[in-house]
């Protein structure tokens, strides 16, 4: 997509993908100045702040070429792999469980980078395995201990959100990846099998407290069920073209648990209504439409696996938050790209926007040079 | 054989999973736009309610309460602006602490606050207790500043209930109060455990309890989840309950009631053109404004220990053997059927029935008796030789038309009838065959028979009238119109004179002549016996043992206006009855005249019946100290408790009576009112 009238480095800049993403983030950043009670300080400035920070990132990841990011695959899985297991040491030595690593200048949860690694990982991993292995055990035996190892650790720290958010980009790139449909029926059978015994032994009791207030929030409608009750009830209320803006009464009065996080869509339909709703949904849509448009254009299977692993892990946050928030999914602290208030989802998001926009040069350059 | 996989197929295979893929994402998209458009759209309505109700958070007001009329329009029962203390049990963070000091600041004694202590000890936590009420505005300003360390007390602007005559309402009008458990769970409506509100009791108060109740204000604010208020939305203005216009005569009924003075009693005032209840006094009686604050420990030793039962309300609740005052009736009944009223029958002190003498009260006799000498002089041997003639299956249907035995149509909560026996009842009710004792007895009112002073007067005016009237006590702008009686002849009219002979003639109550020219008073005297002449005389002795006194009574004699019935408990008979009769009378028509006799007695008695009682109350309260047990649980089940006792001393009689009755004097003429 080039426009003529731009000099030559901004035109080949996908405005595809950043202007719907542009238009997101400072829909969120209204919302996020209405959820603070009218005003910019302290979530829509810095919301506004850190896309800016973050997209130049993204630009700057979009530079970087087919070569580097290969080579530097493996490396970057380890080095995440032992960020994990550092904060789960200095969990155990500081007693209790911990997610963070406090670098002093910087608060980093290594587990959120796991997230677009694996995909990176695994798609260099199939990208290197020759064809013909496809259908055999070395093609699921390696990736299965390379998704292994980090959902562990992070199941660990105990946060069944975010190792669910890596097992379920790596699920998909293997499948992308073109591995035997009867492996993930069988899978799927697997999974029939252990869930209820998961739900019973593996689980934490804050975490079966929220499974089954999600099967029946009514159950318990101040306790764990408020949060569903109350993000519906917003909602809800706010009708077709909501309440108006800076008039959600749900958010304003505190009624709405985290109105600036995880529950930031009620916050918004609440004000904005069903039509809030709909732009919010049509807007990931085109993202992430744009995002499997980048796989399937993509020069190589490296590259077409790396496309779709990302866009599967942005769907994910989408759809778990927003299943969330409608009452059709367990309660999880999974966040909604782009508009919620947070450093980390926002950086992993804008990593893999960065990663689909440098796969999106890659094809273009290819085409350009295929063609010449 | 074809490779399985290979480059080319791995990528057809790639491009047909993206398209599987974003099929997965698409679908998930559209399920959530259809679970957005389902929740914000068909279920809008029921979400928006639940956000208002979030948000809004209603405080009632409670209604004030319709005013209770008199006929002329004056209040029995009104409001008054206030100011009041409440505690909700449940936020109270150091209730011991936070009394004591809110003993303090309201000047509590030792034993108020023990009240107050027992008060919150039984509230059912969420439910405010009021702690004081009528505060004036320094006292209130003085809990209000302390607030921030008493948690749980709320100070309140509010209105209560105020009875401008006090005790001598009481028992008609009944109290208010803060509603119990039974009463919530009877009616689950929020304004019941709503700070403030009081429903009624007893009474008027009760039975008209939806008239006057109202419709509560309501105060919306807005709230945040954790409960701080975020601003007022807007307070709906309260809609006062309606007001119920009595048919008493509010000056007549506390005239009444103060002139019963220390006796036990009733007076029951008709106006015989409408049947409207002028007064229904019943004494001693409580204070419904103090009952309303809730009754404290020392108020109800006082009341339940009073012998004279102050919490039954006599008029309806007392039943009494009605005495000499049936004879008018009884003579009544002889005139239809058929008895010249010139007969007479000589009376020699008593009349030989079968084997046994029956005494008349009398014991020198009367000399010849006819019909009116028979009613004026009382004469027993003139109704005992008659009722031998003609039988009480005479008599009991007519003492059943005149209004004996029977439950009238009014808006009270029980009325206790009484009986009228004859042979059918007494078979019926103790397999025995009815007695020549038993006319007897049943001609001078006494044996079986039971009557309250509502029927008594009922009875009076149906005599004097000839017509049948129906008592009432609401006064609704209809003009009610009574069947005639459809007494025979000039039968009215010989029952008239006799009963005036009563009073203005040669009779047995010679000073309830009224003090007023030109109105005459008619009546009847009785004196019922309460135990036999083995016990005690009737006239002194233990209170428990004297004779009732009763007097029915109407006038002017010839152009009835007004009847009535006086019933004075263990008055020591019929004297202590017709004097009172005399005064209210007097007082219905020449108030001054009648009030100069009242304030005279009061001062002997040491006030108004308000002020004797708080005295009493200053002098048990003092004596007492806190050791006095508490009141019982429920401020209602007094009224029952005490229902029972009435029931059971109103039972009593009802032991077969093997004895003939021994009439007791009627006191003018011992006095020395020798018939002339």
């Amino acid at each position: 997509m080039k426009l003529a009238v731009l000099p030559e480095p901004l035109a080949g800049i996908p405005w595809r993908v950043i202007l719907p993403l542009v238009i997101l983030v400072c829909f969120g950043a209204t919302v996020l100045h209405s959820a603070a009670g009218g005003s910019f300080h302290p979530f829509a400035t810095s919301h506004l702040v850190r896309f800016g920070v973050f997209l130049t990132m993204a630009l700057i990841i979009r530079l970087m070429p087919r070569e580097l990011v290969v080579m530097a695959a493996y490396p970057a899985y380890v080095g995440v792999l032992l960020l994990l297991i550092l904060v789960e040491l200095l969990g155990a030595i500081g007693g209790g469980s911990q997610r963070w690593l406090d670098l002093g200048f910087i608060v980093l949860q290594p587990s959120e980078f796991m997230k677009p690694v694996i995909v990176l990982t695994l798609a260099t991993f199939y990208g290197a395995l020759p064809p013909g292995m496809t259908g055999s055990w070395r093609a699921l035996l390696p990736a299965g201990v390379l998704v292994g190892l980090p959902m562990g650790l992070v199941l660990l720290q105990p946060d069944l959100g975010t190792a669910l958010a890596i097992g379920f980009g790596a699920g998909v790139l293997l499948f992308l990846a073109g591995l035997p449909w009867k492996w993930f029926a069988g899978a799927g059978a697997a999974a029939l099998v252990i869930a209820p015994i998961a739900y019973f032994f593996a689980l934490h009791d804050y975490q079966r407290a929220r499974v089954t207030t999600f099967l029946d929030p009514e159950s318990d409608p101040l306790g764990t069920g408020y949060h569903i009750t109350q993000s519906k009830i917003a909602i809800g209320s706010g009708g077709i073209t909501g309440k108006g803006f800076g008039e959600g009464s749900q958010s304003h009065l505190n009624y709405l648990p985290e109105p600036h996080t995880d529950f930031v869509f009620a916050t918004m339909a609440e004000e904005w209504g069903l039509v809030g709703g709909l732009l919010v949904l049509l807007i990931f849509g085109v993202i992430l439409r744009w995002g499997l448009t980048v796989a399937r254009n993509a020069p190589d299977r490296f590259s077409q696996l790396l496309a779709g692993g990302m866009t599967a892990t942005i769907f994910f946050y989408v759809a778990i938050n927003l299943l969330m928030v409608m009452g059709l999914a367990p309660v999880v602290g999974i966040p909604l790209p782009f508009m919620s208030h947070g450093g980390s989802s926002m950086l992993t998001n804008m990593i893999c926007i960065g990663t689909l926009m440098m796969i999106d040069r890659w094809s273009q350059r290819s085409r350009s040079t295929s063609f010449n | 054989m074809r490779p399985k996989f290979s480059s080319r197929l791995l990528a057809e295979s790639f491009h047909r999973r993206t398209f599987v893929l974003g099929a997965v994402q698409g679908g998930v998209g559209l399920l959530l736009a259809a679970r957005m458009g389902y929740i914000a759209v068909a279920e809008n309505e029921k979400y928006e309610m639940e956000a208002e109700s979030n948000r809004v958070n209603l405080t009632l007001i409670p209604p004030r309460r319709g005013w209770i009329l008199d006929r002329n329009g004056s209040p029995l029962a009104s409001n008054r602006a206030d100011f009041r203390v409440d505690i909700i049990p449940d936020r109270l963070k150091d209730a011991d602490a936070e009394i004591t000091t809110l003993g303090e600041l309201l000047n509590f004694t030792p034993v108020e606050l023990q009240d107050l202590r027992d008060k919150i000890d039984k509230a059912a936590g969420f439910q405010p207790v009021q702690v004081a009420d009528g505060l004036d505005y320094d006292t209130f300003a003085a809990v209000s500043v302390r607030l921030p360390e008493l948690p749980g007390v709320v100070p309140q602007r509010g209105f209560s209930r105020f009875y401008p005559t006090g005790p001598s309402v009481g028992h008609l009008i009944g109290y208010v109060g803060t509603a119990a458990k039974e009463e919530y769970e009877k009616e689950p409506v929020p304004l019941l455990v709503t700070p403030g509100f009081k429903l009624g009791k007893d009474g008027l108060e009760k039975q008209f309890e939806q008239v006057l109740r109202g419709e509560p204000g309501a105060r919306r604010v807005e709230v945040t989840a954790s409960g701080r208020i975020v601003r007022d939305l807007d307070t709906r203005e309260d809609v006062q309950g309606k007001p119920i216009q009595l048919t008493i005569d509010g000056p007549l009924q506390d005239y009444a009631a103060r002139r019963l003075g220390l006796e036990s009693g009733s007076v029951v005032v008709i106006d015989c053109a409408s049947g409207d209840l002028l007064c229904m006094a019943s004494m001693p009686s409580f204070d419904p404004n103090s009952f309303s604050d809730g009754i404290g420990r020392v108020e109800y030793q006082m009341l339940s220990e009073n012998e004279r039962v102050p919490l039954r309300n006599k008029v309806l609740k007392g039943l009494y053997p009605p005495g000499s005052t049936v004879k008018p009736m009884v003579a009544m009944s002889f005139l239809e059927a058929g008895l010249d009223p010139n007969e007479t029958v000589g009376c020699g002190g008593g009349l030989r029935v079968g084997n046994r003498v029956f005494h008349c009260w009398n014991r020198r006799g009367h000399g010849s008796v006819n019909m009116s000498k028979g009613i004026y002089q009382s004469c027993d041997v003139y109704f005992y030789h008659f009722a031998q003639r003609l039988g009480m299956d005479v008599i009991a249907p007519m003492a059943k038309r005149l209004g004996m035995g029977q439950e009238f149509q009014l808006p009270v909560a029980s009325q206790f009838f009484g009986t009228v026996p004859d042979p059918a009842w007494k078979l019926k009710k103790y397999g025995k065959p009815w007695q020549s004792y038993d006319t007897v007895n049943a001609t001078i009112g006494q044996g079986y028979m039971l009557a309250n002073p509502l029927q008594l007067a009922i009875m009076a005016s149906r005599l004097a009238t000839g017509n049948k009237i129906m008592p009432r006590l609401i006064l609704d702008g209809k003009t009610p119109h009574f069947d005639s009686m459809d007494f025979h002849g000039d039968h009215v009219q010989i029952i008239q004179k006799a009963m005036s002979d009563v009073v203005n003639g040669p009779g047995t109550a010679g000073r309830a002549r009224l003090p007023i020219e030109n109105v005459l008073m008619a009546g009847k005297t009785g004196t019922a016996q309460v135990v036999g002449l083995n016990i005690g005389s009737g006239k002194g002795g233990i209170w428990k043992h004297r004779d009732h006194g009763l007097f029915i009574f109407f006038a002017p004699f010839d152009k009835p206006r007004y009847a009535g019935a006086v019933v004075i408990e263990h008055g020591g008979g019929s004297g202590a009855a017709y004097p009172i009769a005399r005064d209210v009378m007097t007082f219905l028509f020449d108030p001054a005249k009648g009030l100069e006799a009242l304030h005279a007695m009061e001062q002997q008695w040491g006030g108004t019946a308000k002020e004797r009682f708080d005295a009493e109350y200053a002098r048990r309260a003092a004596a007492a100290g806190i050791d006095v047990p508490p009141v019982p649980e429920d401020q209602a089940t007094i009224a029952r408790l005490v229902d029972a006792e009435a029931r059971a001393a109103a039972a009593q009689p009802a032991g077969v009576a093997t004895e003939a009755v021994a009439p007791r004097p009627e006191p003018d003429v011992l006095d020395g009112a020798e018939p002339r």
